[in-house]
């Protein structure tokens, strides 16, 4: 038996304070599963939980796991999670109506249940004295690892990867869509515009942009007509929906229609 | 402190996702529970993988890693494949089978 193995783990204080500052996060954060109600904070909380996880995995001398699941997880998996948050709907926030009966309540009795059977057997177990893996990580742990995962688990190794393969290919057929109406081209909307017009509701030119008046250049500002009246369909439809569309300050009209007419004297004088 | 507290730790976070599962009704959320399920599943093996003193509960902590990312994938595709359909990622909605 290797002597390093016979010794037993000694846990040192850093990791014990690492453990009581990150483990209460953790599980504050986890919490946050149950309580709160808009997916996005639910969806970084979950960042917060796996980045704090990957720490553990470091402390626990498995420093390949740790990096493998800040780029996995947070990298990727979460970040999956809020592209299809995205899609969705940010606001797809759910119903507080029950529709099993008392569904909640049965749902925390066994979660109570389910947290004292695993504290028992965890607590009846003979669990061995821990060991460390100094032994096992002599030629550093992602060479350790690698060595089983390419020597004696070479097999699994490879339906893994099949397993990838199919996810992969299923992914794709799920998100593909069969088109049921025909494209609507370039050529369509042309038509549709001039038929528009031609019915008196649209117009053919383009839209005027917003904000074209010498003191605001903002998305948000409505631009000027000839007498000076704000243009509402020069801003973008989400800024007049949220109301943060800008307001024209009347006395910089004022300003503007002066330093113009006196302007065109000059030009007239010249 | 020892490493049962890692155990402990672990077991609360499965509870709190198993939780999530039964309880939330938006699909996104329950897949999240799974995922937190998975997660402390993968404490777990690492903690043992040190009381034990080989890497065995590492190399398949990475196993379960790469079948939690394949898991996920098919998941949201199937939210997303659902809420063109339906207009909806509520796990309530999606009741052909009832009755």
């Amino acid at each position: 038996m290797n002597p390093l193995a016979q010794a037993g783990l000694e846990i040192s204080t850093g990791e014990t304070v690492l453990f009581w500052v990150l483990a209460p996060i953790a599980v504050l954060c986890a919490l946050s599963l149950l309580f709160t109600r808009r997916p996005v904070r639910i969806a970084v909380a979950m960042i917060a939980v796996l980045v704090s996880l990957a720490v553990f995995y470091i402390a626990n001398e498995a420093p390949f796991l740790g990096v493998a699941q800040i780029v996995v997880y947070t990298g990727a998996i979460m970040m999956l999670f809020l592209f299809v948050i995205m899609l969705v709907g940010v606001d797809a926030s759910e119903s507080r109506t029950e529709r099993l009966p008392g569904q909640r309540l049965i749902a925390a009795g066994a979660g109570l249940g389910l947290i004292l059977l695993l504290v028992a057997v965890g607590s009846r177990a003979v669990l061995p004295q821990g060991q460390g893996l100094a032994a096992a990580n002599a030629d550093s742990n992602a060479v350790g690892v690698a060595r089983l995962i390419f020597g004696e688990y070479v097999f699994v190794f490879e339906l893994v990867a099949a397993l990838l393969i199919t996810a992969a290919v299923g992914a794709i057929i799920l998100a593909h869509r069969e088109r049921v109406e025909p494209k609507v081209t370039q050529a369509d909307l042309a038509r549709q515009r001039l038929a528009d017009y031609a019915g008196g509701t649209g117009s053919v030119a383009p839209r005027p942009a917003p904000g074209v008046y010498a003191r605001h250049n903002a998305a948000d500002m409505p631009a000027l007509d000839a007498t000076g009246e704000p243009i509402e369909h020069s801003i973008t439809t989400v800024l007049r929906i949220r109301g943060q569309r800008g307001e024209v300050d009347t006395d910089q009209i004022e300003q503007i229609e002066a330093t113009a007419d006196h302007t065109s004297t000059k030009e007239v004088d010249g | 402190m020892s490493l049962t507290h890692y155990l402990v730790l672990a077991a609360i976070l499965f509870v709190i996702g198993a939780l999530a599962v039964l309880v939330r009704r938006n699909a996104l959320v329950a897949l999240m529970g799974v995922e937190l399920m998975l997660n402390a599943g993968n404490l777990m093996l690492v903690t043992f993988a040190r009381m034990h003193g080989n890497l065995e509960g590492q190399v398949l902590a990475f196993f379960v890693m790469v079948v939690a990312a394949a898991e996920v994938v098919i998941g949201l595709a199937i939210v997303v494949a659902i809420f063109r359909t339906r207009n909806s990622a509520s796990i309530d909605d999606v009741d052909l089978l009832r009755n």
